[in-house]
């Protein structure tokens, strides 16, 4: 009999090559901003919160999308939560970034109950289709909703406040305040693919009779994992207020889905770092190409097809090539 | 009190009646085997038995307990379990983690969101267990994906012992086992015989004569014969409709 205590499985092996890996991006991300100042390019640090705010929200659908195998079309419903839960409690007052997290958090829970426990009755295409729909009915919430500019969107005063202090209010602090949250966010997603429940879900993705046939009914697991990620997507929206000083339905509508879908697949699915990766790059190569040519969509849509046809797991399976990552075997 | 009741059960697929009128009494600690030709309906009706295939007409008690309206995963949490005769498995997991899993499920909550759970040494040390009655302990570490077919039906096993059931469904466990490999799973079994019930769907006619305690023989989705493994062996009507054809084709 081998020993019970010391299984450092392969799959566990792969895990802690990727926690390398998230602690490499993360440094990179920590050095960025004195980087920028030194270069004189501050602007940089703006882009980088809103490349930090998308990394949450892509590492949270890949919770679902990777270790789930639930493709979420709808995604972007939850960033907008976030963005109009700043946005409308601004207006009555509250500014505080703790009080909006958790009023953003607390709708994105009641919509990721009710529209989850909806469309997990259905399975592969219909589960996108469905997913996509309810994003859309946010969306189009949003719209009708005039107070709130309707349409155009509304424009934010000033940025959140942390318990009565200031800390968002130079682009520095806004940076570091969402570093911080993303590596909390990480951590915390991180101990749940590897939790008891982490185990439970994969297992669905992997195989649902046998999962049933040993005890477990999916549709609980399912749907508390995407409560979970629907709630991380939110804070991302919050963020992503802030950085951008201004709310509109345009945060939530199906492109940003597809855009947050990009990004995980470019980063590769079921890697919680890759997704974050992923984000990096597809928002890089948006101000990049953007900057070159009009047509840029037509250039990133062509990048995605050679990298789906050189590298199916993404940025991490490119990574495992080069031998710098650990390959899942 | 039988640890199995099956009363009536009917299944039709379209004009294919597959299950048509099956009755069982199965009795605590024996294995009970169910043999039959090919389509005669052997793993429709253990699907039918876990729950993982709802019945047309008919009912199924664990116990005296009536179990035909649950689902899959409440029946095995009352402890009724089966494996598959296409193995089905987590390819992605270790052998131990298939394991693990199964013995998580009966053993405290899954909603544990923090923890390590490949650290968890109570779960690792059961999953070794029935990997060891299995006759697989050695490949613990090995993923499931990469192991060998023999090794697979072993995993089936595994799995389904890491439930603890009080009644286990077999289907066709030796499926595409042969010789030595074969032997060594029939005393795997024979050891396991008496800790609790089993149903035991096997073409190998050998397995079965030497497992068996009763065997009833499936035809066309109905029981024409139920008895104790000579008895079968010597009637007529299950000559002419099936171990016939088995010795002409030998
Ligand atoms: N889901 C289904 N839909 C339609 N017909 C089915 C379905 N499942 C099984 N059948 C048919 O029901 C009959 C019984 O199938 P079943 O798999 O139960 O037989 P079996 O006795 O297990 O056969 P084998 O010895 O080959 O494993 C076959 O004719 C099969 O084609
Ligand atoms: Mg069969």
């Amino acid at each position: 009999m081998s020993d019970a205590t010391a299984t450092l499985t392969a799959p566990r092996r792969a895990l802690t090559g990727r926690l390398k890996a998230a602690l490499v991006l993360f440094v990179l991300f920590a050095l960025m901003p004195p980087l920028a100042a030194a270069l004189n390019d501050p602007f940089y640090v703006l882009i980088g919160t809103r490349i930090l705010a998308f990394a949450i929200a892509a590492m949270a659908l890949d919770l679902i999308l990777g270790y789930g195998a639930m493709v979420s079309f709808g995604h972007a419903a939850y960033l907008g939560f976030g963005t109009y839960a700043v946005a409308i409690l601004a207006s009555w007052g509250v500014n505080d970034l703790v009080l909006q997290i958790l009023a953003a958090i607390a709708i994105s829970a009641i919509f990721a109950l009710v529209t989850g426990a909806i469309s997990l009755r259905t399975k592969g295409v219909y589960f996108i289709m469905i997913t996509l729909a309810f994003g859309q009915m946010a969306f189009f919430f949003f719209i009708s909703l005039s107070a709130y500019g309707g349409d155009d969107g509304v424009a934010l005063m000033q940025r959140s406040t942390v318990l009565g202090m200031d800390l968002l209010k130079s682009d520095f602090g806004l940076y570091y305040t969402t570093l911080a949250i993303l590596v909390a966010l990480f951590v915390l997603c991180h101990r749940i693919v590897g939790s008891r429940f982490g185990r439970v879900l994969t297992g669905i993705r992997e195989n649902p009779t046998r999962m049933e046939a040993i005890g477990y009914s999916p549709f609980r697991y399912q749907l508390t994992a995407f409560v979970i990620s629907g709630c991380i997507t939110a804070v991302a929206g919050v963020m992503l207020a802030n950085q951008a000083q201004f709310v509109s339905p345009a945060f939530m509508s199906w492109h940003r889905s597809g855009e947050l879908i990009v990004m995980v697949v470019l980063g590769g699915v079921g890697t919680l770092a890759g997704p974050i990766a992923g984000a990096v790059a597809a928002l890089l190569l948006e101000e990049w190409l953007g900057a070159l040519s009009e047509h840029w969509k037509l250039f990133f849509g062509v990048f995605l097809v050679l990298m789906v046809l050189f590298s199916p797991r993404g940025i991490t399976g490119l990574l495992e090539k080069a031998g710098i990552a650990r390959r899942q075997e | 009190m039988t640890s199995l009741t099956v009363r009536n059960l009917t299944k039709s697929f379209g004009a294919l009646k597959v299950t048509d009128d099956v009755s069982l009494a199965v009795e605590p600690g024996e294995i009970h085997a169910i043999i039959g030709p090919n389509g005669a309906g052997k793993t429709t009706l253990i699907s039918q038995l876990s729950g993982q295939l709802g019945s047309d007409g008919g009912s199924v008690s664990l116990g005296d307990r009536d179990i035909t309206r649950l689902s899959m995963p409440d029946r095995v949490k009352l402890g009724l379990a089966r494996s598959f005769q296409i193995t089905s498995v987590l390819p992605g997991f270790t052998t131990l983690e298939n394991v693990a899993l199964a013995v998580q499920a009966r053993e405290g909550s899954s909603f544990r969101f923090f923890g390590t759970v490949a650290r968890e040494e109570a779960l690792n040390r059961a999953a070794l267990k029935a990997l060891a009655e299995a006759g697989l302990d050695h490949r613990a570490d090995v993923l499931a994906k990469s192991l060998s077919h023999g090794e697979h039906r072993r995993l089936e096993l595994a799995i389904a012992l890491a439930t603890e059931p009080s009644v286990l469904l077999l289907d066709e466990p030796l499926a595409g086992v042969g010789g030595e490999d074969a032997e060594t799973f029939v005393a795997n079994l024979q050891r396991l015989k008496g800790r609790f019930t089993m149903v035991l769907i096997e073409h190998d006619m050998d397995a079965v004569f030497q497992l068996a305690d009763r065997v009833s023989v499936l035809v066309y989705g109905r029981i024409i014969a139920t008895g104790t493994p000579q008895a079968i062996r010597s009637d007529p009507q299950v000559r002419a409709a099936y171990l016939g054809e088995e010795e002409e084709a030998a």
